[in-house]
C-alpha cells in the first residue's frame, strides 16, 4: 500500500489534502453531537457527543450494557437515532442507509468476522471498491463496454493483492473466504474495508478472539494505516489495548459519555473507576 | 462456453483405462462437451428403447427429449440467477413464465379470430419483448414489497402471487372485463390459442401442412416423407430445437457475463451476506429489484419459447407451482451456482427423470404378457413379481413422483451441491488465479 494503486486511490489522497488544509471543527473526520437512541421504554444511548480527530485512532470503551453497540450502529445507519447529528467530514450522515454511509467514506468491521464464505479471499476484496463500472449490470454484459470494465477489473486484482500482501494474507488469495481461520477472517475484514477507500474506519473488536502475536500484528498495521491518513475509532473490551495504543479514549457508562482524554487522565479518572469497579486499570 | 479452463479435481491424472473412458474424460473437460455427451447418452439410450419402432419413432422420441431437455435449460438458468446466483428464494417461476406467454398471446393474436379471445394483432417480435417486459414488471411489483422480508416470506410471496395470476387467468370474470375495457381476452380456463411457430413458417407456407417453402421440400425430400420417412412435423420440430439451442448459448453467455463481474460478485456477495454487502457500500435492495427483473424477463422469454410454441395454453395445467418445483429439481440436480450445471440439470431432468420413465415404463409393459392387477393390494398380495410389474410400468405417472423423491433425497444427502455445485465460478471479469499480465477473457 507504498503507492496508491488505482486513480480512485489518488483522486482521494488529493481531496484528503484538500480537507486538511481546510479543516475546521466542522471538518473533522466524524462528529457525534447529542445522539439519543430509545428502543420502546429504554434509553440505549442518552445524548452522547464527541470528536475523533484526522489520522487519530480513538477507543470507545465501557462495560456491558453502556451502549457503545448501539452508538456504533447509529453512526453506521444500522439504527436510526431519536435524536442527534452525526457529521463525516462536516456533512450531516444521520439517518442515511449503511450503504449511503460506507459511500460517503465511513466503513466499519463486525465484531464477529463477516467473510463471504463461498467467495474467494481475492473476490471478498474485489467486491469492496467504491465505482466499480461493471457493478451496471448493462456494462458488463454489453460487448463494447466490457472492455472498460475488464481493464479495470485487472487495477482492482492487482490494489488486492497490495492490500492482501500488506495483511500478509496474499498465500490465501485464492482460498474461499469459510476455510479461513478466525485470525485470518479479522485480517480478511480489515483488508475488506481498506478496499473501500474509506477515510474513518470503525472497528467492532477487531481483537476479541485473536492471539497475542496477530493481535500485535493488526495494531502494526493500524499505526501503519494512520501514518496514511486513515481514521480509526476502535470499540474493544480489552482495556489493555486502548490503555496502551489510543491517543484518545472516550469511556461511556449507562448511555453517556462518562469520561474523555488521554489514557493516563482515564486511567486516574475517578468516576471511571467507580464504573469499572473491581477492574484494574 | 469459456471456462473450460477451470481447474475440475475431479477428473484422475492417471491415464485412462480404455477408448470410452478416454472420450469420457475428454468430455469431462469442457463444459461444452459434458452437455454433448450427457445428450449423446440420452440419444443411446432412447435408440436402444425405441429402435424396433422404426426410425421416425427413434428421431420423434429424441426430439422430444431433446425439447424438454432445451427448454427445462432454460428455465433453470433463468431461475440460477434468482436462486443460485443471488440467493433469491423465487418459487412463483410459473406465474412469471404465464404473464408472459399470455401477454405475448394477447399483443400477437388477430382482433378478429375465428375462435378463442381477441388480441391486437401486432406482430410476433414485438408480443415477445412485450411478454418479458410484462414478466418484468410483475417482479418489480413482487419484488418492491417482498425484498424487504426474509427468506422463506419472500418465497411465500412469489407462490402467492404466482397463483393469483394463474387463477386470474383461469377467471372468466377477468377474461369479461379485459374484453370489455381492452377488447382483448385470455379464453378464461378454456385457454388461448398460440400464435403459428414462425419455424413452421420458414418449412411450409403459411404453415399449411402438404404445401413447403423450398427449404421444406429440399428437407422434406431428403430427411421426410419423401426420403428417410421421418414425419414432417417431426423435422419442423428439430427446427425448432436448433431456434431453442440458440438461445440456450445466448442464455448462458448472458448468465456467464452477469456473473463473471463485479454485479456478479455483488450478486453472491448478497447471497452470502446482505448486511456485509450493504456495509460495503452497496445498494442491495436496488440490486435485488434488478437482478429479480432480469431473471422474471428471462423466465418470460422461456416460458414464451416453451408454451408459447405448443399450439394452445390454459392456466391449468401448464402454470400450475409443480412447474416451478420441476424447475427447482432440474437446477437442484444440475447445482445451483453453476450455469452449465443448470444446463445440465435441465436435461438430465427432462429426459431422465420427466420423459424417461414414462417411455420406459410404456415399452416394458408391452413385453410384459399378463393382465394389469386392479389395484396395488392386489398387486402386492399375489406375490406374482410379473403381476406387480405390469401393475407399476400401467401406473408409472405416480410411481414417477416416487422415483423424482427417492432421487431428491439421494442428491440431498450425497451430493447437495448437485453435479456441478462445487465447482469454483468466478466472480470477476478477470483470472483471479493469475496476478498480472492475465489474459483477459474477452
Amino acid at each position: 500500500m507504498s503507492e496508491p494503486a488505482t486513480d480512485a486511490e489518488a483522486e482521494t489522497a488529493d481531496s484528503s489534502v484538500e480537507q486538511a488544509a481546510q479543516q475546521t471543527p466542522s471538518g473533522l473526520p466524524l462528529r457525534v453531537d447529542g445522539l439519543r437512541k430509545e428502543f420502546g421504554g429504554i434509553t440505549a444511548v442518552d445524548g452522547v457527543s464527541f470528536e475523533v480527530e484526522s489520522g487519530s485512532l480513538t477507543g470507545l470503551i465501557g462495560p456491558n450494557g453502556a451502549g457503545k453497540s448501539t452508538t456504533f450502529n447509529c453512526i453506521t445507519g444500522v439504527h436510526e437515532p431519536t435524536a442527534g447529528d452525526v457529521y463525516l467530514n462536516g456533512e450531516a450522515i444521520t439517518g442515511l442507509a449503511p450503504y449511503e454511509i460506507a459511500q460517503r467514506g465511513l466503513v466499519r468491521t463486525f465484531q464477529i468476522a463477516r467473510e463471504l464464505p463461498e467467495m474467494t479471499v481475492l473476490e471478498n476484496l474485489m467486491l469492496a471498491p467504491k465505482g466499480q463500472q461493471g457493478e451496471s449490470a448493462l456494462r458488463s454484459v454489453l460487448p463494447g463496454l466490457r472492455g472498460g470494465v475488464v481493464e479495470q477489473e485487472e487495477q482492482l486484482r492487482e490494489r488486492a493483492w497490495e492490500t492482501l500482501e500488506f495483511f500478509e494474507i496474499d498465500h490465501l488469495a485464492t482460498e474461499y473466504a469459510g476455510s479461513l481461520s478466525g485470525g485470518q477472517r479479522k485480517l480478511l475484514e480489515m483488508a475488506r474495508a481498506l478496499m473501500t477507500d474509506p477515510e474513518v474506519v470503525l472497528l467492532d473488536e477487531p481483537l476479541a478472539g485473536v492471539n497475542p502475536t496477530l493481535e500485535e500484528k493488526l495494531l502494526a498495521r493500524i499505526d501503519d494505516l494512520r501514518a496514511e491518513g486513515y481514521t480509526f475509532l476502535l470499540v474493544e473490551h480489552d482495556m489493555d489495548v486502548i490503555m496502551n495504543h489510543c491517543e484518545h479514549i472516550i469511556v461511556m457508562h449507562q448511555g453517556q459519555v462518562l469520561a474523555e482524554g488521554g489514557a493516563e487522565e482515564i486511567r486516574t479518572n475517578d468516576r471511571v473507576i467507580e464504573a469499572y469497579l473491581g477492574e484494574d486499570l | 462456453m469459456s471456462d473450460a479452463t477451470a481447474p475440475d479435481d475431479t477428473i484422475p491424472e492417471s491415464s485412462p483405462d480404455s477408448a470410452l473412458a478416454a472420450v469420457l474424460a475428454a468430455a469431462k473437460r469442457s463444459d461444452f462437451g459434458l452437455v454433448v455427451l450427457t445428450l449423446g447418452l440420452i440419444y443411446i439410450g432412447a435408440t436402444l428403447l425405441t429402435f424396433t419402432d422404426g426410425l421416425n419413432s427413434v428421431v420423434g422420441l429424441l426430439r422430444t427429449l431433446t425439447f424438454l431437455g432445451l427448454v427445462y435449460a432454460l428455465s433453470a438458468l433463468a431461475l440460477n440467477l434468482h436462486w443460485g446466483y443471488t440467493g433469491l428464494f423465487n418459487i412463483g417461476v410459473a406465474g412469471f413464465m404465464a404473464v408472459a406467454v399470455y401477454t405475448m398471446g394477447i399483443v400477437v393474436r388477430s382482433p378478429d379470430p375465428a375462435f378463442g379471445p381477441p388480441g391486437f394483432g401486432l406482430p410476433l417480435p414485438v408480443g415477445i419483448v412485450a411478454g418479458m417486459a410484462m414478466a418484468s414488471l410483475f417482479g418489480l411489483v413482487a419484488a418492491l414489497p417482498a425484498l424487504r422480508l426474509r427468506a422463506d416470506y419472500f418465497a411465500i410471496v412469489t407462490l402467492g402471487i404466482s397463483e393469483i395470476i394463474r387463477l386470474a387467468l383461469q377467471s372468466s370474470t377477468f377474461d369479461t372485463a379485459l374484453r370489455e375495457t381492452l377488447g382483448v381476452g385470455t379464453g378464461g380456463g378454456r385457454g388461448m390459442g398460440m400464435p403459428q411457430n414462425p419455424v413452421r413458417g420458414l418449412f411450409l407456407v403459411d404453415g399449411r401442412a402438404g404445401d413447403p417453402t423450398a427449404l421444406g421440400a429440399a428437407v422434406f425430400g431428403t430427411l421426410g416423407e419423401g426420403g428417410l420417412g421421418i414425419s414432417n412435423n417431426i423435422l419442423i420440430g428439430w427446427g425448432y430445437i436448433i431456434v431453442l439451442a440458440v438461445f440456450v448459448v445466448a442464455f448462458y453467455v448472458l448468465l456467464e457475463r452477469l456473473g463473471r463481474s463485479p454485479f456478479g460478485r455483488m450478486l453472491k456477495a448478497i447471497r452470502e451476506d446482505e448486511l456485509v454487502a450493504d456495509s460495503l457500500g452497496k445498494n442491495v435492495d436496488l440490486i435485488k429489484i434488478k437482478v429479480f427483473m432480469i431473471g422474471c424477463a428471462l423466465m418470460g422469454l422461456a416460458g414464451i419459447l416453451w408454451f408459447g410454441s405448443q399450439g394452445n395454453v390454459s392456466p391449468s395445467p401448464q402454470f400450475e407451482p409443480i412447474l416451478t418445483f420441476y424447475i427447482f429439481v432440474a437446477v437442484i440436480i444440475g447445482g445451483s451456482g453453476s450455469n452449465t450445471g443448470s444446463v445440465l440439470g435441465g436435461i438430465v431432468f427432462a429426459a431422465v427423470l420427466f420423459e424417461g420413465p414414462r417411455r420406459v415404463g410404456a415399452v416394458l409393459r408391452d413385453t410384459i404378457d399378463a393382465p394389469t392387477p386392479p389395484t396395488f393390494g392386489d398387486a402386492v398380495a399375489a406375490a406374482d413379481p410379473v403381476g406387480l410389474l405390469a401393475y407399476a410400468t400401467d401406473n408409472i405417472a405416480p410411481l414417477q413422483f416416487v422415483l423424482l423423491g427417492m432421487v431428491l433425497i439421494f442428491i440431498m444427502h450425497r451430493r447437495p451441491q448437485g453435479l456441478l455445485g462445487d465447482r469454483i465460478e468466478t466472480a470477476a471479469a478477470v483470472d483471479l488465479t493469475r496476478r498480472e499480465g492475465g489474459e483477459r477473457d474477452e
